[in-house]
């Protein structure tokens, strides 16, 4: 392991353990308002100051995180599942199967991303309790980000089945399933660690844009989507760059994963 | 000449497919989502039972997926997609209004993204300085960690126009695959043997490497605008730009489902014939170079 590697791995390390930690690091809850100090500078008692309705920014930062940082690999976890059962299974059955599988994926992929979320968080209820807007906007980015994983998969398990191992597993009488779970899905595994890596920084963005666009987290419940929304209300950029924490608090852990994901990215093609 | 016939005919039935297909999934969806069968004029305490009633028999033909699909495709022919639920409006005319904004928003986003990404991709190949190969790695990679919306916000705190927001939220994306299909066309055998015979370096660019990449930098090409228009939403939410991004997004909030459904078989279209065009396209060049 390369030292950018190391460090964007410290770097993760250290976030997720803030952010798990929120309830001892943070001075109050994300919800607990202080009235008498609303859109306050940056203070020893409120280090990133305080929002619009008086909420502490610094523990809204930590809550934000703990909720984007487990929640997108939840997320990509659902996602790689979904298409290790759809574009595995499809692969490897082959023939009317595998093109049925890649005509539903390329009907996905025809859409824009950022369209195909909104479009589909649409159809949902938008006036639902924080708890729900969460898992909501988490499980739309694992049932629909798994198109492009399928397609690769499609691709690994359909090389697979004409393999030699696999064809001699076959004609020594071993059956369709287990040939599956036991030859191919562990022959697979590679790809689907590198697409479960590559989903998560692409859904923490993806969550990133929702909030931002009013479409993801509901009010109180704090992400870096809602966190950003803040964003909107600035002048200009020198005015309060205490503002821009969570931010440069993305881009530092998305960069992380991009660091770790360099290598991983030749697997998955 | 027959082979790229048949190509074409392939493109326009696979588009035709996806977009029946797409727009029966969107109906369907819309027949599903919570709270479909629910008209807010229902609670008016000034109609009375009767109007009510009338209010529902309206709905009735909606009940049944199929039959509200083929009415919809029906009146789609004719050229009537309906009426917007939240602005009231037949969605033709707001479709119609919105379009040349968003088309030349996208235009001028593409061609800026395009104009960047093969500068410093160009640049890179012909410089092969590692110094200046990671900057510009990290200069998109930046880009790159940064939300799409969060971009559109900024460029409005800068009063940036944007199409400047579209390109730098195209640019990462593209500049990846450009720079690496134009190191490999010039670690190629026989370009490498041209350099080292001291030909001029955009005589190898127009008779050696253009032709290696062209294929491929289309399909990019098509992917890029699709990358474009999703890239239009929050930039034209955002930045205040009344496109048809703009209202996608009006329609995603107040829950307008049949703008909606007629917005995405309009993208579904839109990112279909980019993409097949490239397809088409590629495929001519490869047949002219034999």
């Amino acid at each position: 392991m390369n030292f950018g590697r190391k460090l964007a791995c410290a770097v993760l390390v250290l976030v997720m353990t803030a952010s798990v930690a929120a309830n001892w690091l943070a001075p109050a809850g994300y919800a607990k308002q202080y009235r008498e100090a609303t859109d306050a500078p940056p203070s020893s008692t409120h280090w990133l100051g305080t929002d619009a309705m008086g909420r502490d920014r610094f523990a809204r930062v930590l809550y934000g995180t703990r909720i984007s940082l487990l929640l997108a690999p939840a997320a990509a976890l659902l996602s790689t599942l979904m298409a290790a059962l759809i574009g595995g299974l499809a692969g490897y059955l082959g023939g009317v199967w595998a093109r049925m599988a890649m005509a539903v994926t390329d009907l996905f992929l025809s859409l824009p991303w950022l369209f195909l979320l909104i479009t589909a968080r649409a159809l949902m209820p938008l006036n639902v309790s924080p708890l729900v807007s969460v898992l909501v906007t988490f499980m739309l980015l694992g049932l629909l980000g798994w198109t492009s994983a399928a397609r690769v998969l499609c691709t690994s398990a359909g090389s697979l089945r004409a393999s030699d191992f696999v064809r001699q597993a076959r004609a020594a009488g071993l059956s369709g399933q287990r040939l599956f779970w036991v030859h191919v899905v562990p022959n697979l595994k590679p790809v689907l660690y590198a697409q479960f890596w590559i989903s998560i920084p692409v859904f923490i963005l993806s969550e990133a844009n929702l909030g931002i666009l009013g479409l993801g987290v509901a009010e109180p419940m704090p992400s870096w989507g809602s966190l950003l929304k803040e964003l909107e209300g600035l002048v200009s950029v020198g005015e309060e760059p205490w503002k821009f924490v969570p931010l440069i608090l993305l881009v530092v852990v998305v960069t992380s994963f991009q660091f770790l994901l360099s290598g991983q990215e030749e697997v998955a093609a | 000449m027959r082979g790229l016939k048949w190509r074409i005919a392939g493109h326009t039935l696979a588009l035709l497919a996806t977009v029946l297909l797409g727009g029966l999934l969107s109906a369907t969806l819309v027949r599903l989502a919570p709270g479909f069968d629910v008209d807010e004029r229902e609670l008016d305490p000034h109609l009375n039972p009767q109007s009510v009633q009338a209010l529902r028999d309206a709905r009735q033909q909606d009940h049944n997926i199929f039959r509200f699909y083929l009415s919809y495709m029906k009146r789609a022919a004719r050229g009537e997609l309906g009426t917007s639920l939240s602005l009231g409006q037949p969605v033709r005319t707001l479709l119609r209004d919105r379009a040349p904004l968003t088309l030349r928003l996208l235009s001028m986003g593409l061609g800026l993204a395009w104009l960047l990404t093969l500068t410093l991709a160009l640049s890179a190949a012909w410089l092969r300085l590692s110094v200046y190969d990671a900057l510009t790695t990290v200069l998109s990679g930046i880009f790159l960690c940064i939300p799409a919306a969060v971009l559109a916000l900024l460029s409005v705190l800068w009063n940036v126009p944007g199409s400047l927001a579209i390109a730098l939220i195209v640019f990462p994306r593209t500049y990846r695959y450009t720079r690496n299909l134009l190191m490999k066309a010039y670690s190629l055998p026989h370009i490498v043997t041209a350099r080292a015979k001291g030909l001029g370096e955009a005589r190898i660019l127009f008779w050696h490497v253009v032709p290696v990449v062209t294929p491929q930098l289309l399909a990019v090409a098509g992917v890029s605008v699709s990358m474009a228009v999703g890239a239009a939403i929050p930039v034209e939410a955002l930045c205040g730009l009344a496109g048809i991004g703009q209202l996608a997004w009006q329609a995603a909030l107040a829950r307008d489902l049949p703008l909606l459904v007629n917005i995405t078989i309009l993208v579904t279209l839109v990112t279909l014939l980019a993409n097949s065009g490239a397809d088409v396209i590629g495929y001519a060049v490869r047949r002219q170079e034999g």
